[in-house]
């Protein structure tokens, strides 16, 4: 399991958007880099993201290999009532993770 | 043999796309190919200057991991917005990111973070659901280059 940052204010105003910063430990090899022997390292990246709120689809992005490592994504989300932020990040080589956080509306 | 074999059905499938993707690579691999990129994405139409923002500092002293925000006018509400993706002019691939915003998404924005090979264009396009489509070009100098080796 890749180490994963979500970062989700502590409470939320209903209805008003707020920003949810995500981060998740990974190489995002390129696929254009040649390792020390000069053989060109198969591209290992995460390829999209998906964030759901109580199971609404929210915001996704799809990733190319021009992300920086350990891809950092921010967007905004507004809840009407408190619920589940679900986010899952997918790659090549079957990569699959999935992380949730509540979200407080007061 | 007359079973139909749905495995090998998926097989061959396959093997023809990535034939196809392999006579396809070289040309799109090509510089000088961001406006094919962006047609692709606009379904042809070529973007008008406006209505969407991208931010990135224009002087980049280390391409590994430059931050940029994409944003479109308040103008446009979130249901006519069907996607926004930014595009880069020299790295070994034009596409850097695409992104879609759901009815319960706060606001048609996102910030990530990229690599630069080099000094280039970055152009933020906005492809609206009646098909058109808006763009934001930066020019940006790159001082410390992504490691491409």
């Amino acid at each position: 399991m890749a180490r994963t940052l979500i970062h989700v204010p502590p409470s939320v105003r209903r209805g008003e958007p707020f920003e949810v910063r995500t981060t998740i430990a990974h190489p995002m090899e390129t696929g254009y880099r040649p390792d020390e022997n000069g053989r060109v390292l198969p591209r290992d990246i995460v390829t999209r993201l998906q964030c759901t709120l109580d199971g609404a689809l929210v915001f996704s992005a799809d990733l190319y290999p021009a992300i920086a490592a350990n891809p950092y994504v921010a967007f905004q989300v507004r809840a009407e009532r408190s619920g589940e932020l679900r986010i899952t990040w997918e790659g090549d080589k079957g990569f699959s993770q999935t992380e949730t956080v509540a979200v407080r509306v007061e | 043999m007359t079973v139909f074999d749905p495995q090998r059905r998926h097989a061959l499938a396959l093997g023809t796309g990535l034939a196809a993707s392999l006579v396809v690579r070289p040309g799109t691999a090509a510089t000088g190919d961001l406006a094919a990129a962006i047609a692709t994405f606009t379904g042809g139409r070529t973007p008008e200057p406006g209505r969407v923002r991208l931010d990135i500092s224009t002087l980049v002293e280390n391409g590994n991991a430059v931050p940029v925000t994409l944003s479109v006018d308040d103008g446009i509400a979130l249901p006519q917005l069907r996607s926004l993706a930014l595009f880069n002019e020299r790295n070994p691939q034009r596409d850097v990111a695409r992104f879609r915003f759901g009815p319960a998404s706060g606001r048609a924005w996102a910030a990530t973070r990229i690599r630069l090979a080099t000094s280039q264009k970055l152009v933020a396009v906005a492809l609206l659901e009646d098909g058109s489509a808006f763009s934001h070009t930066v020019d940006v100098v790159v001082t410390l280059a992504a490691c491409i080796e």
